[in-house]
């Protein structure tokens, strides 16, 4: 499987990323070495096999729904680029 | 005193040889005289205050073995108050609400933060070349890299600009840094310690451990750190063993595995003579050798370069510009933030991670990609399982070279090749070790172990008794 510019550039979209006309060049050769590397995977009977998600065997652990920590609104606001009245703010999305 | 390790530092602490502020001192006065930029942060006024707290412990009794000693932290670990950046310009402006739950643990043992250190961009290098903040240099010889992702903390250590410091190894970035760097840092089983505020790369790999002097040094660091965490899900509800009992035991007996995949083709020459000279070593010990094959090994490298990217552009869709961390300048509206803050305060080894791991999570790929390398992961973990039931423990390189010059690999894919002994152990959760076991080319070679499910206590056990035999680990590099 290979990638032409137009798809690399439709997966940086996918990904909130911008990618340049001086940079398409470049990042397709680079994501289609590392695809190839990947390819490679190919060679592996792997029909019966378990997918494995995590190292260890465990179960999600539950807890009781009962407040663990301090209103720390103020704190993480304070570090947010632009805030107010208690909002993240951002550009206007709707009018 | 820097050439003390943390062992001997505590023990003169007790006696009142000299105090941790003029420890404390002493190491700032080294870090800000060095080139290495192993730094990322110098926290010189908390370091002193810090050491002022823990000279009044130690003064009316109460300290513990680690307090007064200091320390050099993973720009990855957050810590409230002080920039955590992850080596990224995109949280260069991020000062931490909060402690990760292994700064408190350290912060409990009054323990002295010097400093945060220099890291591949979200631990994703093997270099320490992908740093927003410019790259480590190897204290060994200043044109080499230090191996990454943990750079910083590895030259912080071997410069002695720090008694020890802290790591985190997704791939192998405690263990290959710790190989290129000459000292000894230990990469714990999967969940052993809480990675809660640890900046997450790739959530199913990512575990932090110690990076030290010496085998006994990761023991009493891995005892205060080690241990379940009710704010981190994967984290294990297991006892702690005292890491440093069991160290003194014999190791006649012990049934050494080697893998022959770990002597491929790849492997320098002169990094193979030193591991097989270690081998002798361990035999002459008592300890059993016997050649093992853990034979979907070389698949590891397709395997890690798919999971970890899909975790990553999972974890890293977060950082956004909106609640904290770097936010473009004039976004014209909500999506040019996104766009615009994301991909200026990304490096481009982080941004191909990321559009790989969008690729192969995307529809149509899926099952291609990601559930395919699920299912070889299983296989490599069934490969160790196997060996597991003949051996005690796993040895071989950590990385297939020595420290390679800054510069040097320009393409990532060959990059990613360097990784192919340290990533298996990660895939199935297994703890690993790099210990200096000698050099080549007046460079620093690790060994790497690899044992059980929770075995820290094996792989500490043989790494102290290998130390008691051979001082390798307290070489130092030049005018230090």
């Amino acid at each position: 499987m290979s990638l032409n510019k137009e798809q690399v550039k439709e997966i940086a979209q996918l990904a909130k990323l911008s990618i340049n006309d001086s940079e398409i060049e470049q990042s397709t050769i680079e994501l289609n070495n590392i695809l190839s590397l990947m390819a490679e995977l190919g060679e592996i009977e792997t029909d019966h096999v378990e997918p494995m998600a995590h190292p260890l065997e465990m179960s999600q652990r539950l807890r009781e729904d009962v407040v663990s920590e301090a209103d720390l609104s103020e704190e993480f606001q304070a570090i947010a680029p632009k805030t107010g009245k208690q909002h993240f703010l951002v550009p206007t999305v709707i009018e | 005193m820097h050439t003390l390790s943390v062992a001997e530092l505590s023990k003169s602490l007790k006696n009142k040889e000299f105090s941790s502020v003029e420890l404390t001192q002493h190491y700032l006065d080294r870090i800000n005289r060095s080139d290495l930029n192993a730094f990322i942060t110098v926290t010189d006024e908390l370091a002193l205050s810090q050491a002022r707290a823990a000279d009044a412990k130690l003064a009316n009794g109460s300290g513990s073995v680690l307090t007064g000693i200091p320390f050099a932290h993973k720009d990855i670990f957050c810590t409230k108050g002080v920039k955590t950046s992850a080596g990224s310009k995109i949280l260069d402006p991020f000062i931490s609400p909060y402690d990760a739950t292994l700064s408190h643990k350290l912060n409990i043992e009054n323990m002295v933060m010097l400093g945060k250190t220099n890291m591949d961009e979200f631990a994703m290098g093997s270099s320490n070349e992908n740093s927003f903040y410019g790259p480590v240099k190897n204290p060994w010889n200043k044109k080499m890299v230090p191996g990454g992702s943990s750079g910083g903390s590895a030259a912080a250590v071997a410069g002695r600009l720090s008694p020890f410091a802290t790591g985190t190894d997704t791939g192998g970035s405690i263990r290959q840094p710790s190989s290129l760097c000459g000292i000894t840092g230990i990469k714990p089983t999967y969940g052993r310690v809480s990675r809660y505020g640890m900046i997450a790369y790739a959530s199913s790999l990512d575990q932090a451990g110690p990076m030290t002097q010496t085998a006994e040094d990761a023991a009493l660091v891995l005892n205060a750190i080690a241990g379940f965490d009710e704010k981190d899900s994967t984290s294990a509800l297991r006892d702690v063993p005292d890491y440093t009992k069991s160290l003194r035991d014999s190791i006649k007996g012990l049934k050494i595995g080697i893998p022959k995949e770990f002597f491929s083709d790849g492997l320098d020459s002169s990094v193979e003579k030193v591991i097989t000279e270690s081998m002798k070593e361990f035999e002459a010990m008592g300890a059993e050798l016997q050649q093992i094959s853990l034979p979907n090994s070389a698949y590891a490298i397709p395997t890690y370069y798919i999971i970890a990217p899909c975790e990553c552009s999972s974890n890293l869709s977060r950082l956004d510009g909106v609640r904290y961390g770097y936010r473009c300048k004039d976004p014209k509206d909500l999506n040019d933030l996104y766009l615009r803050s994301r991909s200026e305060g990304f490096g481009d080894e982080v941004k191909r991670r990321i559009m790989i791991g969008t690729y192969a999570l995307s529809a149509g790929y899926y099952d291609a990609y990601y559930l395919k390398a699920q299912k070889v992961r299983q296989l490599i973990s069934e490969d160790f399982k196997k060996a597991f039931q003949n051996v005690d423990i796993i040895m071989g390189p950590v990385s297939p070279t020595t420290a390679f010059e800054l510069g040097a690999i320009k393409d990532p894919v060959s990059m990613y090749l360097a990784d192919i002994y340290t990533l298996s152990a990660n895939l199935a959760g297994l703890p690993g070790m790099s210990i200096p076991a000698g050099f080549s080319n007046n460079l620093p070679v690790g060994l790497q172990m690899i044992g059980n499910y929770w075995s820290e206590e094996v792989l500490l056990n043989a790494a102290h008794q290998f130390q008691t035999q051979t001082d390798w680990h307290s070489v130092l590099p030049e005018n230090i």
